[in-house]
C-alpha cells in the first residue's frame, strides 16, 4: 500500500538513525575511549556523523521516488 | 227295316253333330217311326202266316209253325234289331253330346300364342295320328262289315234259293197229281227242302245278324269317328258312310227279297191252295166261314201291302234321301276341305302377316321404349352424378376447410408454442443473467472491512455463461477489471475507512513534491498538518477552481463526498491531489478505481438485466 510506504520509510529511517546514531555513539565512544582520551568530542563526533549520516540516508530515502538513477535512464532507454 | 233302323240311326247322328237344342225329340220321332214301321210288318207278317197256316193242311201247318217261327226270330230279330237301334241312336247321341260338351268345355280355355301354336302343331300330329289310327279302324272295320254283309247277302241268296226251291217243291206237290208213294217222296223231299230252307233261313239270320253286328260297329265307329270332329277324316268317314250304305242298302234289298219272296209263297200258296182240287175237301168244309176269313186277310193283305209298298217306298225314298244326303256330305266334304285349305292359307297369311306386323311394331316399341328408358336413365344418372359430385365436393371443401382450419390452428398454437418457447428461453436467460447478476453484486456486498470481495472471477464467469449470445452483456462482463476478478474489490466503506486514515497523512505530506522533498520540507509539512484547521467535510463546489486545488480543501471534499457515498467524485478529487500525498493515495485511488470500475460494470449489467427481465416478463 502506497500509505504505508512513508510509514516504512520513517521505519527505516529511524530505525537507520537510530543504528547509526548508536555506531556513532559507539564508534565515538570507542574512539574517544581508545583514541581520543575519553574527550567527548569522538563521541559527539561520531554520534553526530551518525546523525547526520541518518539524516542524510532518511533525506535520500524519502526523496528516492523523485530521483531518477542512471540505470532507470538505462532502463527507461532500454524499455523505449 | 233294317234300313229304316240305320237312317234312323243316321238322322240321330247327324242331327246329334249339329248343336240342335232338342235331338231327343228327333231321336224319338224317328225311333217311334222305326218302331211302327216295325210293328207292322210284323204284324202284317203274323197275319199273313197264320192265314197261311189256317188254310194249309197238317203239313202246311208245320210249314206255317216253320214260317212263324222265322217270322216269330226275324220278328224277333227285328225287334231286337229296333230295340238295338233305339238305343244306339240315343247312345250315340248321348256320347256325341257328350263329345260336343267335352270339346265345347275344352274350347273354353284360353292358350298363349306360343302354345297355341305348339297345341295346332301338337292338335295336326293328334289329328293325323287319329285320322291315321281312325282310317285304320275304319278299313278294319270295313272289311269286316263287307265280308259279313257278302256272307249275310250270300246266305241271303242261298235262303232264297231254299225258299224257291222249297216252293217249288211246295207247288209240285201240291199240284202234281202223282201216286201216293211219290206224293210221299214229294213230301220228304218237300220236308228236306223245308229243313234246307229253315237251315238256310237260320243261316241267313245268323248271317243278317252277323252283318248287321258288323254294320253296326261300324257304324259305331263311323259315328267316333265323326265324333272326334276332324277334317281330315271326313272323306275317310264319307266313303265308310256311303260303304254301309251300300252294303245296307244291299243287305236290306236281300233282306226285302226274301221278304218278298215269303211273303209272295204266301200269297201264291193262298192262290194255290184255293185252286187245289186235293184240298177242295177240306176246304168246302170251312168255306164259308174262311170266306169272311179271306177277305179280311185279303183287306189286311191289300192294307199290308199298302203299308209294305209305303215302307218300300219309305225305304227308297231313305235310301235315296241317304245318297243325297251322302252326295251333299261328300260335296259338302270337298267343299269344306277346299275352303279349309284357302281358309288355311288365309289364315296363314294373315297369321304371317300379323306376325310381321307385330314384330315390326314390336321392334318400334322396343326401340321407343329403350330410348325413352335410357334417356331417363341417362338423366337419372346424370342428376345422380351431379349430386354426388356436389356432395363429394362440398365434403372435400368442407373437409379441406376444417383441415385448413386444424392446420391454421395448429400453426398458431405451434408459433405461439415457439414464440412462447423463445420468450421462454429469453426470459429464462433473462433471469439466469439478472440472477448471475444479483449474484455478482452480492459477491460485490460481501467485503468486510479491509478485506476485499471474494475474487468476482466465478460470478463473473456466470455471467458470462449467462449471456453467451448477448454482445452487449458479454462486453460488459468482460469489461470487468482483471484485478477485481483475480482478487476482489474492496468495499466503499473500507475504502472510507482507509481514506479517513489515509487523510491525516495525506496531510501531513502536502506540502512534498518533487521540488519539495528534503527532511526539512517533511518537518514543515508536518507543522503545517498540525497547525492548520479545515474543515473537515466540505461540500465541494459544482466547477474546482484553482483556490480548490489545495490538497486540504481536496480531502476534505472527498471525506463530505465519501461521508456522502460518492466514492466517484471523491476519487476525483483525491486525483487533483500532487505530490507526495498523491503519491501516498495512490493505491487507495486506485482500489477506489476499481471498486468504481466494478460497481458501474455491474450496475449496468443489473439495469440491463433487469431491463431484459422486464422486457420478457409480460404483465398479466
Amino acid at each position: 500500500m502506497s500509505e504505508k510506504e512513508l510509514g516504512k520509510k520513517w521505519d527505516r529511517c529511524l530505525a537507520d538513525g537510530a543504528i547509526k546514531l548508536g555506531t556513532g555513539l559507539g564508534l565515538g565512544i570507542v574512539f574517544s575511549v581508545l583514541f581520543f582520551k575519553r574527550h567527548t568530542w569522538p563521541i559527539s563526533l561520531g554520534s553526530g556523523a551518525g546523525l547526520g549520516m541518518a539524516y542524510a540516508n532518511c533525506q535520500n530515502n524519502l526523496r528516492s521516488h523523485y530521483m531518477l538513477h542512471r540505470g532507470d535512464k538505462q532502463r527507461g532507454s532500454t524499455q523505449c | 227295316m233294317l234300313r229304316a233302323c240305320l237312317r234312323g240311326a243316321n238322322a240321330t247322328a247327324r242331327v246329334s253333330l249339329l248343336p240342335a237344342p232338342q235331338p231327343r225329340a228327333n231321336v224319338s220321332v224317328s225311333a217311334s217311326k222305326v218302331v211302327v214301321a216295325g210293328l207292322l210288318t210284323v204284324s202284317g207278317g203274323i197275319g199273313g202266316t197264320v192265314l197261311y197256316a189256317s188254310v194249309m193242311l197238317k203239313t202246311q201247318h208245320r210249314c206255317l209253325r216253320e214260317l212263324a217261327t222265322t217270322a216269330g226270330e226275324a220278328k224277333s230279330v227285328i225287334c231286337s234289331l229296333e230295340d238295338y237301334w233305339g238305343c244306339l241312336g240315343l247312345c250315340l247321341c248321348v256320347c256325341v253330346f257328350s263329345l260336343e260338351e267335352c270339346n265345347e268345355c275344352h274350347e273354353h280355355k284360353e292358350r298363349p300364342v306360343e302354345e297355341v301354336a305348339a297345341r295346332l302343331a301338337q292338335q295336326e300330329q293328334e289329328e293325323q295320328d287319329i285320322s291315321a289310327s281312325v282310317s285304320a279302324s275304319l278299313e278294319d272295320s270295313l272289311a269286316s262289315s263287307a265280308k259279313a254283309t257278302l256272307q249275310a247277302i250270300g246266305a241271303q241268296e242261298a235262303a232264297l234259293q231254299a225258299i224257291m226251291q222249297h216252293t217249288d217243291k211246295l207247288k209240285e206237290a201240291m199240284e202234281a197229281e202223282v201216286l201216293p208213294e211219290e206224293k210221299s217222296n214229294q213230301w220228304k223231299d218237300l220236308e228236306a227242302a223245308l229243313a234246307d230252307r229253315t237251315t238256310a233261313l237260320n243261316d241267313a239270320r245268323a248271317a243278317l245278324s252277323k252283318a248287321n253286328e258288323s254294320l253296326d260297329s261300324l257304324r259305331s265307329v263311323i259315328d267316333e269317328s265323326k265324333g272326334l270332329k276332324i277334317s281330315s277324316v271326313r272323306p275317310l268317314v264319307l266313303a265308310a258312310e256311303e260303304n254301309l250304305h251300300n252294303m245296307v242298302v244291299d243287305l236290306d234289298k236281300m233282306v226285302m227279297k226274301v221278304k218278298l219272296r215269303l211273303q209272295s209263297i204266301t200269297l201264291k200258296l193262298l192262290s194255290k191252295l184255293c185252286a187245289d182240287q186235293e184240298l177242295n175237301r177240306e176246304l168246302a168244309e170251312q168255306k164259308v166261314r174262311e170266306k169272311i176269313h179271306i177277305d179280311a186277310a185279303l183287306e189286311q193283305q191289300k192294307l199290308e201291302d199298302q203299308k209294305a209298298l209305303d215302307s218300300a217306298v219309305n225305304t227308297a225314298l231313305q235310301h235315296v234321301k241317304e245318297e243325297a244326303r251322302l252326295d251333299q256330305e261328300r260335296k259338302l266334304a270337298e267343299l269344306r276341305e277346299v275352303m279349309e285349305a284357302e281358309m288355311r292359307t288365309q289364315l296363314r297369311r294373315q297369321a304371317a302377316a300379323h306376325t310381321d306386323h307385330v314384330q315390326d311394331v314390336l321392334k318400334v316399341q322396343e326401340h321407343e321404349l329403350k330410348a325413352e328408358a335410357e334417356q331417363v336413365l341417362s338423366s337419372k344418372m346424370l342428376e345422380q352424378e351431379t349430386r354426388y359430385r356436389q356432395l363429394t365436393q362440398e365434403q372435400l371443401d368442407n373437409f379441406t376447410l376444417d383441415m385448413n382450419t386444424a392446420y391454421a390452428r395448429l400453426k398458431g398454437v405451434e408459433e405461439a408454442i415457439d414464440s412462447h418457447v423463445v420468450a421462454e428461453d429469453e426470459a429464462r436467460k433473462a433471469h439466469q443473467l439478472w440472477l448471475s447478476v444479483e449474484a455478482l453484486s452480492y459477491s460485490l456486498k460481501t467485503a468486510e472491512a479491509d478485506v476485499p470481495t471474494v475474487p468476482l472471477e466465478n460470478a463473473a464467469q456466470a455471467v458470462r455463461d449467462s449471456c453467451r449470445d448477448n454482445d452487449f452483456a458479454l462486453a460488459l462482463a468482460s469489461a470487468l477489471p482483471e484485478k477485481s476478478l483475480q482478487r476482489g474489490v474492496y468495499s466503499e466503506a473500507s475504502l472510507r475507512a482507509r481514506f479517513n486514515s489515509l487523510r491525516s497523512l495525506a496531510r501531513r505530506v502536502a506540502l512534498i513534491d518533487e521540488s519539495r522533498n528534503s527532511l526539512y520540507q517533511y518537518f514543515l509539512s508536518y507543522l503545517q498538518a498540525a497547525l492548520l484547521f479545515e474543515k473537515r467535510q466540505e461540500a465541494p463546489p459544482s466547477q474546482l477552481s484553482s483556490e480548490d486545488l489545495d490538497p486540504f480543501k481536496l480531502l476534505s471534499y472527498a471525506s463530505y463526498c465519501l461521508e456522502h457515498g460518492d466514492l466517484e467524485l471523491a476519487a476525483k478529487l483525491v486525483n487533483q491531489l500532487r505530490g507526495e500525498a498523491r503519491r501516498v493515495v495512490e493505491d487507495w485511488l486506485i482500489e477506489a478505481r476499481l471498486t468504481l470500475e466494478t460497481r458501474q460494470v455491474v450496475n449496468l449489467l443489473s439495469a440491463y438485466a433487469n431491463a431484459v427481465g422486464l422486457g420478457t416478463t409480460q404483465a398479466p
